[in-house]
């Protein structure tokens, strides 16, 4: 778990002072993802090492995302006054994400193999 | 035992023991509840624990701040959990080979047209600058978006809140919407649930189908590379 837990966090490290550095409008842990990404392509893949810290990574990812959520406490006035453009931005914009995703997919990739 | 009581407040005030404790408490509580509710989409862990905390610390009186400064040791794994996600990606390598002509430009216009008509739609209803901006990320997975909206000028907290919201809209709407367009492809299901709403909707869409769950999961690894790229680009392009 060490090496790994090591690893990832250097990947982020990397990431957080590349974008920096070169002003890339990305924030660092995405460009550390890309990196561990070229990093496992180079390797022929994870260890079981990184398998297993991954894995318990993200089994409790939403977990992570709690202190940030709360954080809407501080955002309660706006929530409260903008509730009306919120909701139907978020239903509709939803709503034609899904269907121009699937549309262009079974367009563009045909029938699954499976589908009798 | 008064100044006791006070001495005790004072230690945990400034102790992070007291953040961190509430926040696994109140997720383990969330995901208690959820299994009970037979993993209804409405009933997520994630959303009863934030509804809970925000309760308390408005209940206490807690100042944010208080509760974030033992909450920031959660908080801080996001960046290497996002690092991680390049697992599972790496996974589905075979996947993305075999159907990249199809998959990129997929999500890439779906992913386009979530942002623009999400901003676009609450900026014409009269949402402030700051809420157009958060909800422009808002169908990727949270550390992403949380990082996008606050680089283009949102509002960190928002964005996890919308991020949230999107993936429940999407749960309850993907499969009334792939029959209303007649969309039958498992596939095309799985990405769809990704790119639009992220980790939430593909949970969801695993449970009815394997190999959409496993687009899905391509599709929230693509789709956040593909936002970070493009929503700081398309939001400096409409709004300024």
């Amino acid at each position: 778990m060490l090496p790994s837990l090591t690893l990832l966090l250097i990947c982020q490290l990397i990431g957080e002072i590349l974008t920096r550095l070169m002003g890339l409008p990305l924030p660092g842990p995405v460009l550390g993802l890309v990196l561990l990404f070229a990093w496992l392509i180079a390797r022929g893949g994870p260890d079981s090492d990184m398998r297993g810290t991954a894995t318990g990574l993200l089994r409790h990812l939403s977990l992570l995302f709690v202190p940030a959520g709360v954080g809407v406490i501080t955002q309660l006035d706006t929530l409260g006054r903008e509730w009306f453009p919120i909701t139907v931005s978020l239903l509709v914009s939803t709503a034609l994400g899904l269907i121009v995703t699937a549309w262009l997919m079974q367009r563009l990739a045909g029938p699954d193999d499976d589908t009798p | 035992m008064k100044e006791h009581l006070g001495l005790l407040w004072v230690y945990l005030e400034t102790t992070p023991l007291l953040g961190l404790s509430i926040t696994l408490i109140a997720y383990q509580f969330g995901a208690w509840v959820s299994r009970r509710a037979g993993g209804n989409a409405l009933a997520s862990p994630v959303l009863i624990a934030i509804v809970l905390l925000v309760c308390l610390l408005l209940i206490t009186g807690t100042p944010y701040d208080v509760y974030f400064q033992g909450a920031q040791y959660v908080h801080f794994l996001l960046g290497p959990a996002t690092v991680a996600l390049a697992v599972p990606m790496y996974a589905n390598l075979r996947n993305i080979r075999r159907a990249a002509h199809a998959i990129l430009p997929a999500i890439l216009a779906g992913s386009a047209v979530a942002a623009v008509s999400a901003m676009l739609i609450a900026q014409w209803l009269g949402a402030t600058r700051a809420v157009v901006l958060s909800l422009a990320p808002k169908s990727v997975t949270t550390p992403i978006a949380m990082g996008v909206a606050e680089q283009i000028g949102g509002q960190a907290s928002l964005a996890a809140v919308f991020v949230l919201l999107t993936g429940l809209a999407g749960s309850v709407m993907l499969a009334p919407t792939m029959r209303l367009t007649n969309i039958t492809s498992w596939r095309a299901h799985g990405l769809a649930a990704g790119t639009a709403a992220h980790g939430i909707a593909t949970a969801r869409v695993l449970l009815l189908n394997e190999t959409a769950g496993a687009f899905g999961g391509l599709a929230i690894g693509l789709n956040g590379i593909i936002t970070a790229v493009m929503v700081p680009l398309l939001a400096r392009l409409l709004i300024g």
